[in-house]
């Protein structure tokens, strides 16, 4: 007994000196981001300028936006590794509608709002399927998303025969293309998202509703909050983002590969919200910290590039930094 | 008590019965589904993935994951493709050895870092993704022929592949390690509860440590025999391949939670799938249907979602009976 005492008193202590790993921990990526801008300002060429703006934020948009998705599945404790595959659906099936192959559109924008209303709601059905797995056959995450990551691109492929689908139609490609006020569409999308998704997480039942089921499922379940639905609902927003995400890389591209679409994004979109601060194991989440961590990877990829490092060096840095990013966080929870 | 134990029986036998009924499903339909030629090309084909599928059933047996396995092959394929001029066992060595060094890197991040594995082996995977580009300069590396290299994974033991034949004895070893050694108990009783092992005086850092380094290797092996027998070190191959060894694994029945599973399953678990494309290649062949190879993913997919769901009924059932 007499020992209490002491502990809480060495406690007291190591937490008046600074603490350096929560610091970073707490800080680091917006510190990585403010050095990277810094290091940049000092040494890549034309740096400081509305091109490199845009250009970075036109390609990390999809990430921000498929990560948005994967920070509140992470949030409940799972893992959805089938976006990259959702985006190759609604990638793939968004130009057959606009294209008229399924069933001639007279009107060219009721066949692109037709195009772009079915192709992310059918994403988002998937993205509820991979939840009914979760929630009602109480499937691990992993397991369960891994059905559609496999499936899904099949799926895309076979719509589309494994085809390029090639179209030049600016009612739809706006979604990519198009310069509101010199700002991107797609950065004007990304950021509503984000900010709703932000808003949503913090100030709403249906937020801390997610992060109560991350942190304790079963004490969730006992307070009474319907568990099931909060999955059910989280996969389906993460389908939903991955459908989206996949409209604006085919507008970008002007086709549509089901081969590529959003190959590889399911892993990307996981660096960002662990980088961003998002505990992989559920419970504690952050919308700004995803969107930061996947700006963070992306200017470290820019930023070796502009300097002359081959892309291939470039993943092993990227490898490193996303290592040393979640080690340095659990160190302030350790 | 009979009902319980029907349930256990086909929990661990249902993917046997499952491979035996799709074998004769395919020996009644197709004339020469059971050739000899068939045969061997399935098996020399798919050694590659029982190799990774094997490190894979170790680690998710103590409740880990392995992302990594497909670019550490992929790794491994070109640092032995580098190495083949010099002959079989500098081939073999570098293979090998690019695959134990990034097994040493995830076990190292896991097990003294305390990542999550996830997130270990998603970095691991990256960088030896970037490495493998590196060391083949974004191209694939072709293999000499006159060094006898090509023999690792073109070459026949007797009659039999002997790439089959190194996955054969990785399998019994790693059936011995599992069954008859305190290390490969140790493997399952820390997925089964790692702090109960740790408090039982197990090594729990040590052996989690051993099995990402045995995974590391096995993928790099897997390497070894991708450029033998492809006559090319590939640094794009291998995407893909963590998910096709975890889908063989959890088809073998073994639970993703760790603490349970089998070496011999996941032989099975891997066979079935490789049998499943076969079966498709044959069907396409007798003129009924015509699906394109795309359709070979989807059926997949549909595959494992079979399994998942009998699965999630089975265990469920075991925990009411327990």
């Amino acid at each position: 007994m007499t020992e209490l005492p002491r502990s809480y008193a060495d406690r007291d202590a190591v937490a008046r000196t600074f603490d350096l790993f929560g610091f970073l921990s707490r800080y680091g990526t917006v510190i990585a981001l403010v050095l990277l801008v810094a290091f940049n300002l000092a040494f890549t060429r034309n740096f400081a300028t509305m091109q490199t703006l845009n250009v970075n934020l036109t390609q990390v948009c999809t990430i921000v936006i498929v990560a948005v998705g994967m920070t509140l599945v992470i949030a409940t404790g799972g893992i959805d590794l089938s976006v990259g595959s959702l985006m190759a659906i609604s990638g793939a099936l968004a130009p057959m509608i606009f294209m008229g192959k399924i069933l001639p559109i007279g009107s060219i924008y009721l066949g692109v709002a037709a195009a772009m209303i079915v192709s992310v709601l059918v994403a988002g059905l998937l993205g509820l399927f991979n939840g009914w797995l979760v929630a009602r056959f109480r499937v691990q995450p992993i397991v369960a998303t891994l059905v559609l990551f496999i499936a899904g691109r099949g799926i895309a492929q076979v719509m589309t025969n494994g085809n390029l689908q090639t179209f030049r139609v600016p009612e739809f490609q706006w979604i990519g293309l198009a310069r509101p006020l010199d700002i991107p569409a797609q950065v004007i999308i990304m950021a509503v998202i984000v900010a709703a998704a932000a808003w949503a997480l913090k100030k709403t039942l249906f937020g801390r509703c997610i992060l109560a089921v991350g942190g304790n499922e079963k004490a969730s379940e006992l307070a009474g909050i319907a568990v099931s639905k909060i999955k059910l609902a989280v996969y389906g927003i993460s389908g939903l983002c991955a459908g989206l995400a996949g409209l604006i890389v085919i507008a970008i591209n002007s086709s549509s590969d089901a081969n590529l679409v959003g190959l590889g994004m399911e892993l990307d979109a996981i660096a960002a919200v662990a980088v961003g601060g998002t505990l992989l194991s559920g419970g504690k989440a952050t919308i700004i910290g995803s969107l930061l961590g996947a700006l963070t990877i992306q200017l470290v990829r820019y930023t070796l590039l502009a300097n002359g490092v081959p892309d291939a060096a470039a993943l092993v840095v990227k490898a490193g930094i996303i290592a040393l990013a979640v080690w340095l966080q659990q160190q302030h929870r350790g | 008590m009979n009902r319980a134990r029907l349930v256990r029986i086909i929990g661990t036998y249902g993917v046997l019965i499952a491979l035996a009924a799709l074998i004769l499903f395919g020996f009644l339909r197709y004339d020469r589904f059971l050739s000899f030629y068939n045969v061997m090309t399935l098996l020399r084909y798919n050694s590659m993935f029982a190799l990774v599928a094997l490190g894979m059933c170790f680690v998710i047996m103590t409740g880990g994951i392995d992302l990594s396995v497909g670019s550490v092959a992929a790794l491994g394929s070109v640092a032995s493709a580098l190495a083949s001029p010099y002959g079989i066992v500098p081939g073999l060595a570098a293979g090998i050895g690019a695959g134990l060094a990034a097994g040493l890197i995830n076990a190292t991040l896991v097990t003294r870092a305390n990542l999550m594995p996830f997130i270990a082996t998603l970095a691991t995977m990256q960088a030896a993704s970037g490495s493998a580009l590196l060391l083949a300069g974004n191209q694939t590396v072709s293999v000499s022929y006159e060094s006898g290299f090509t023999a690792i994974g073109q070459g026949n033991f007797w009659t039999f592949p002997i790439p089959a034949a190194i996955a054969v004895v990785a399998y019994l070893i790693g059936s011995l390690v599992l069954n008859y050694t305190g290390t490969g108990r140790a493997v399952l009783a820390i997925g089964g509860g790692e702090d109960a092992s740790r408090l039982m005086g197990l090594r729990t850092d040590r052996v989690k440590f051993l099995v990402y380094v045995a995974s590391g290797g096995l993928a790099g092996l897997a390497g070894v025999i991708l450029a033998s027998q492809f006559g090319a070190g590939q640094p794009i191959e291998g995407v893909g391949w963590e998910l096709f060894a975890i889908a063989a694994v959890v088809v073998g029945g073994t639970l993703l939670t760790g603490g349970s599973g089998s070496v011999v399953t996941t032989l099975a678990g891997v066979l079935l799938l490789g049998i499943l494309f076969n079966v498709l290649n044959f069907e396409n062949g007798m003129g009924w249907i015509s699906l394109s190879a795309y359709w070979q993913s989807v059926i997949r997919g549909l595959f494992l979602l079979v399994v998942v769901l009998l699965q999630a009924r089975l265990t469920r059932r075991r925990l009411n009976a327990l």
